[in-house]
């Protein structure tokens, strides 16, 4: 199981909390996995990813195994203890605005 | 009382006395909800624009007067090719959805709500939120290329039904000016004559007027009352031609304006010191009204503060209710929601330290 760290807003949006463990079928992407999530939590549909376009919005970033997978391509494997379930995938807003 | 603020949502409910209030909240708290409004058919139905600007457009849709919410569509997808507006340097810059800052609900159809969005655009939801079409009648309007964003962005934050006949909308967009549908929204025209801009190249100009907000009494829909940047206008014609009604105001900058529900020749506003001052002149938060549609103005103080008050009162954060006397709320920038229980003639905080408030709605249930 994909562990993956939401942001506040987000837990409270999806009614969960701070992590959240998928079954993710395939390789391990941010595309597989960012799909996984909004299918089990609809309501984050359009807060991660434009829903237009499906691009990241620009006041979030994408962290895994203390690395910086923003602007990675979206479909790149994620490392391997991401996939494994050792280390989490973190979705983080900017830390920005009052 | 809905009320949306920068940080979240609250219900205030009261008796028809109006005395003391009940505060539920918040709801969806750290996010911004811009606007939340019930359905006049079915007042258990209500609908919330909540928005982020990390994460974005979310909407929420409640069928038991609030007490639970399920987020549904938020796909705002403009039709048809997206042309470019004007941006802040006349530079063109292209159409992008940015949030929903009005929701106004089917006057016959609890599952039919509007939406006015930034940039502007209006949508309509015919299956209680859970999808949206746009009408794409207003964005693609002959002058749309010309429009520009005021200094909150390019938003259309008015719309009112015209309860006689539901084809008939007005809408107003900043800074672009007030327009009418006669046909659902299918064929849009601009209804800006009389207005006078003297910030704009033309101060005469067809589009470009920054109009904050749109009133009507619903017994006399062929009468609106216009805030705009400066300037308290009036027309009697549904838009064909509008006449300044500032009067003696103070100042005639401001955002809200709204008309009591037992006569509509009674309107109120709140006058704002400047465009670059965005607070209440003389540190005195004063509401104005009119009982004479226009023109001549009595300042309504007692029970609000008279000394060191420097709040904003913003767009969408009046209303009044059906009741008769008739009560009028409004929101600050402070966080304050202030209620006149007699027309306006003494108000009362019923909160006074919100987050700051971005739109008051009020629901009369019987």
């Amino acid at each position: 199981m994909i562990q993956v760290v939401l942001p506040r807003n987000l837990q409270s949006l999806a009614g969960t909390g701070r992590t959240v463990e998928l079954d993710v079928s395939g390789q391990a992407t941010q595309r597989s996995v960012l799909d996984a999530l909004e299918a089990r939590y609809p309501a984050l549909l359009g807060t991660i990813r434009d829903p237009g376009t499906k691009r990241r919005r620009p006041m979030l970033r994408f962290f895994a195994c203390e690395e910086d997978h923003s602007d990675d391509p979206i479909d790149a494997p994620l490392p391997g203890e991401v996939a494994a379930g050792k280390e989490p995938y973190l979705i983080l807003g900017a830390i920005a605005g009052g | 009382m809905l009320v949306g603020t920068r940080k979240g949502a609250f219900i205030l409910n009261s008796d028809g006395t109006r005395k003391s209030w009940d505060v539920q909240g918040p709801l969806f708290p750290g996010w911004e909800i811009y606007h939340l409004k019930g359905s006049p058919v079915d007042p258990d139905r209500l609908y919330a624009s909540q928005s982020s600007g990390w994460f974005g457009q979310v909407m929420q849709r409640s069928s038991d007067a609030g007490k639970t919410w399920e987020t549904v569509g938020n796909q705002f997808l403009y039709e048809g090719e997206v042309g470019p507006h004007k941006w802040y340097d006349g530079s063109p810059h292209p159409y992008e959805f940015k949030r929903v800052w009005h929701l106004e609900p089917s006057l016959h159809d609890a599952d039919s709500v509007y939406a006015g969005a930034e940039d502007a655009a209006l949508f309509q939801s015919k299956d209680g939120g859970t999808s949206w079409a746009e009408l794409p009648g207003i964005r693609t309007h002959k002058t749309a290329a010309e429009w520009a964003p005021g200094a909150g962005g390019l938003c259309l934050h008015t719309i009112i039904i015209d309860p006689t006949d539901h084809d008939r909308i007005f809408i107003a967009i900043s800074s672009a000016g007030a327009f009418r549908t006669d046909d659902a929204g299918k064929t849009w025209r601009a209804i800006n004559h009389g207005l006078r801009s003297n910030h704009i190249p033309d101060p005469d100009a067809e589009v470009g007027h920054c109009v904050h907000r749109l009133a009507m009494h619903p017994s006399k829909p062929e009468t609106l009352y216009m805030q705009k940047h400066w300037d308290v206008m009036r027309t009697d014609d549904g838009g064909e031609n509008w006449r300044e009604v500032s009067g003696n105001l103070p100042t005639d900058f401001g955002f809200v304006i709204d008309v009591n529900a037992n006569d509509p020749e009674t309107v109120y506003v709140l006058p704002i010191t400047s465009d670059s001052l965005h607070f209440v002149p003389d540190g005195k938060l004063r509401v104005y009204r009119s009982k004479t549609g226009g023109d001549d103005w009595e300042a309504l103080t007692k029970g609000l503060p008279q000394e060191d008050c420097y709040v904003n009162v913003l767009r969408d954060a009046m209303a009044v209710d059906g009741l008769d006397p008739c009560g009028i709320y409004f929101g600050t920038s402070g966080g304050q929601v202030y209620a006149s229980a007699d027309d306006g003639n003494s108000w009362n905080a019923v909160v006074r330290d919100l987050p700051g408030v971005l739109s008051v709605e009020v629901q009369t249930l019987k």
